[in-house]
């Protein structure tokens, strides 16, 4: 792969995603021997910084590159601010001199991955910054849609839910359009951006109508707290509008899955019967990211052109 | 005190002709002027302009010298063609009294580069509560007439209705920082696909838009000055049209002024993409589509002048993450080169004197500013180089800050020289003090 960071899944044409698929494949079938290692990465420093708590996503990438042989710095930087402590600046620069070779950032504010990549020479990984993206999100998504319905090309996916406030959405809707699949995008008109017109996706606002036709039908966590910022009226009308609970669940097509990046609001967005069922991925998305951040990790920081 | 022969200037669009500046006024004019003692300034090629007169600047002082004190700000505005400057309240501690309107006034003195006249806040500490001794500020010192609470918007429309009433006692005029605070809370930039790509939260147009038409109306309904700051909407530039044409109607003449940033007529909100703080401006910089239309506005006259909204920053507060980034530009030292790439071909050097300089004085009632040289006129001029061409290098600014959107911009038109009650600020293009 040509890039040097990763900040947007929009940064992958569709040689790179694939190449990142394929060879997650590769690693995900090291898994299953004795020895989980590749001495990839041996000398190379990838710094794990989060400003967020997100155990899941950095124990991921984590387990990434100590498979890979990399030396981690977990630095968690949570509560930091331009208010109180080190400024991003700052902290660039002392991970710049302590010469990480990778940084993994998860950050509240939208756009501080790019503004880390302007001040360091290593390469940048997105982990989620604000509302704006989580690239391997997305390409761990795509990983489980292929390995479960053989291609992306072609799958007609719907993203249910949050999209305005959601990283996940973004990334999904930017890589699944490389990649050739259809999206359509499903909320109440409160939770799509204005802006949505610029985005190479379907909207609709009725969940019922849209379920019958998708391949993939992706629900997207909302936050309790849009509640009280009239987004929607009460939690129980959101659940019964755009909550997939065992009864959609019965609208759709035979072979559809059903994803969620997690952490799941059980009884709000999805019903735990579904959450738990046979179609959801849920699982198996937390075992392919591991595999994922690997291939995206060798790729990037292995040599590998 | 020198006197200063301007040799072969064209004044506006006038053919070129001398300028004999002597105890503060316009002397004499013609071609072929002599005078004994006078320092000669060859004109050759320039054209001279009425000083500059900004509706809208930002000094920072008292409170965040760091940024900008009434000395830099003032070095930057001459440097910029200006003669008069006013220093909008929001400072620390706020321009809310006589007391800190006469400090800026008497700060503005003593820099001596520009005529600082201080605007004062609509509400005390900016708060939109109650109003601030406006009186007070009108009869102090400084002879305060603009009253802004710039940065926030007064939104409360009752307040806001007294205020427009109030200050009709003294000619005073409201200016308006157009924002329905409610739909732009939390916002960063733009609404619309740009922030949807960035996620970054919007700041839709209409929050600037509903403000608008309803201090057209309270203005009318009271019969007082509304002045509105820094219009970024095409939608603005639409009910701006429709009040002026309104007031036609009405057989009175029309008391809504408006006023746009050279930034809002030349940049985009695609400018985000990198997420550099640089760009992060309040209101956001929009669409092409607003851009046109602010053009078109200020074409027409309907909207009535250029403001730089001039807004020093620390580095700190740039050099950082865009939602903790404070919002604002530079604008003293570009915003004349900005004007001429934008609209020389639709304005001509005319129509930017009416918009930079006599129509900004009127609106202020700064009686020394705002005049076209001509004989036994106050000596307040700026000299441009309409040929020459520069490149905007950050630490060549006179600003004490570094943020200026424009870095590595080649612009066109340079101001030479710029003359405040006869006696030049700057000369070669390089400020005298």
């Amino acid at each position: 792969m040509n890039i040097r960071h990763l900040l947007s899944a929009s940064d992958l044409d569709r040689r790179d995603a694939t190449a990142v698929l394929d060879t997650a494949t590769e690693m995900a079938a090291m898994a299953g021997r004795e020895v989980k290692k590749l001495p990839t990465l041996r000398g190379k420093t990838v710094v794990n910084l989060f400003y967020e708590d997100s155990t899941r996503t950095r124990i991921s990438f984590e387990a990434a590159a100590k498979r890979l042989s990399a030396d981690v710095i977990n630095f968690s930087a949570k509560g930091s601010s331009v208010s109180k402590g080190e400024s991003l600046k700052d902290t660039a620069l002392t991970l710049q001199a302590m010469g990480a070779d990778a940084v993994v950032i998860r950050h509240p504010a939208s756009g501080a991955p790019h503004r880390l990549a302007h001040w360091i020479d290593g390469t940048v990984l997105n982990a989620g910054d604000g509302t704006h993206e989580h690239p391997t999100q997305a390409l761990l998504d795509a990983y489980t849609m292929r390995s479960r319905h053989g291609r992306i090309e072609g799958l007609k996916v719907a993203i249910v839910g949050d999209v305005l406030h959601s990283r996940v959405a973004r990334s999904n809707v930017h890589l699944l359009h490389t990649l050739g699949a259809h999206v359509t995008l499903v909320a109440p008109p409160t939770l799509i951006p204005v802006g949505v017109t610029g985005w190479p996706a379907d909207v609709g606002y009725d969940l019922d109508a849209v379920l019958p036709g998708v391949d993939v039908v992706m629900m997207l966590r909302v936050q309790r707290e849009r509640m009280t910022d009239s987004f929607f009226p009460s939690e129980r009308e959101y659940a019964r509008r755009y909550g997939l609970d065992a009864d959609r669940v019965r609208a759709l097509p035979s072979h559809a899955i059903v994803m969620h990046p997690g952490p799941m609001n059980r009884g709000m967005e999805i019903a735990p019967e579904v959450a738990d069922s046979a179609r959801s991925t849920i699982v198996e998305q937390v075992a392919n990211g591991v595999s994922v951040r690997m291939a995206v990790l060798y790729l990037m920081l292995g040599g590998v052109k | 005190m020198n006197s200063y022969l301007i040799k072969g200037v064209r004044v506006v669009d006038g053919e070129p002709t001398d300028l004999l500046l002597r105890d503060g006024i316009v002397a004499e004019t013609g071609r072929g002027l002599s005078a004994k003692g006078a320092e000669v300034v060859d004109a050759d090629g320039l054209v001279a302009l009425p000083g500059l007169v900004d509706l809208h600047t930002h000094l920072r002082e008292p409170g965040r010298e760091d940024a900008e004190t009434v000395d830099s700000g003032s070095r930057a505005a001459a440097l910029g063609g200006y003669t008069a400057v006013c220093a909008m309240a929001n400072t620390s501690p706020v321009a809310d009294t006589a007391g800190v309107v006469e400090q800026v006034w008497r700060l503005g003195r003593e820099a001596g580069l520009v005529d600082v006249q201080p605007i004062g806040a609509v509400t005390v500490g900016l708060a939109g509560e109650r109003l601030a001794e406006l009186g007070a500020m009108a009869d102090s010192a400084a002879r305060v007439r603009i009253f802004s609470d710039d940065g926030n918007c007064v939104a409360d429309p009752r307040l806001m209705r007294r205020a427009l009433e109030y200050v009709k006692g003294f000619d005073g005029v409201i200016a308006q920082h157009a924002e329905e605070p409610r739909l732009t809370e939390g916002a960063q930039m733009h609404e619309g696909i740009e922030s949807a790509r960035l996620g970054l939260p919007g700041w839709p147009a209409v929050a600037e838009e509903a403000i608008i038409a309803r201090d057209v109306l309270l203005a009318e309904h009271v019969g007082a000055r509304l002045h509105v700051c820094h219009v970024s909407a095409a939608g603005s530039v639409e009910i701006l049209r429709w009040a002026k044409r309104r007031e036609r109607l009405t057989g009175r003449p029309s008391k809504v002024t408006a006023e746009v940033t050279p930034h809002h007529l030349l940049l985009t909100d695609d400018r985000a993409s990198g997420y550099d703080p640089v760009f992060k401006v309040n209101p956001p910089l929009r669409t092409a589509e607003d851009v046109a239309a602010l053009r078109a506005g200020l074409v027409e006259g309907v909207i009535d002048a250029v403001a730089t909204d001039h807004a020093p920053h620390a580095v700190q507060d740039k050099e950082c993450e865009w939602g903790y980034a404070r919002p604002g530009m530079l604008g003293l030292e570009t915003a004349l080169s900005i004007v001429v790439e934008a609209l020389l071909g639709d304005l001509g050097w005319d129509g930017i004197a009416e918009r930079m300089s006599r129509t900004p004085a009127r609106i202020a009632g700064l009686a020394d500013h705002g005049h076209n040289p001509a004989k036994g006129r106050p000596a307040n001029l700026t000299l441009i180089d309409p040929s020459a061409t520069w490149t905007v290098e950050p630490t060549a600014l006179a600003s004490r800050s570094r943020n200026t959107p424009y870095a590595g911009f080649t612009l066109p038109a340079k101001v030479v020289a710029t003359f405040l009650h006869g006696q030049p600020t700057v000369l070669d293009g390089k400020v005298l003090r």
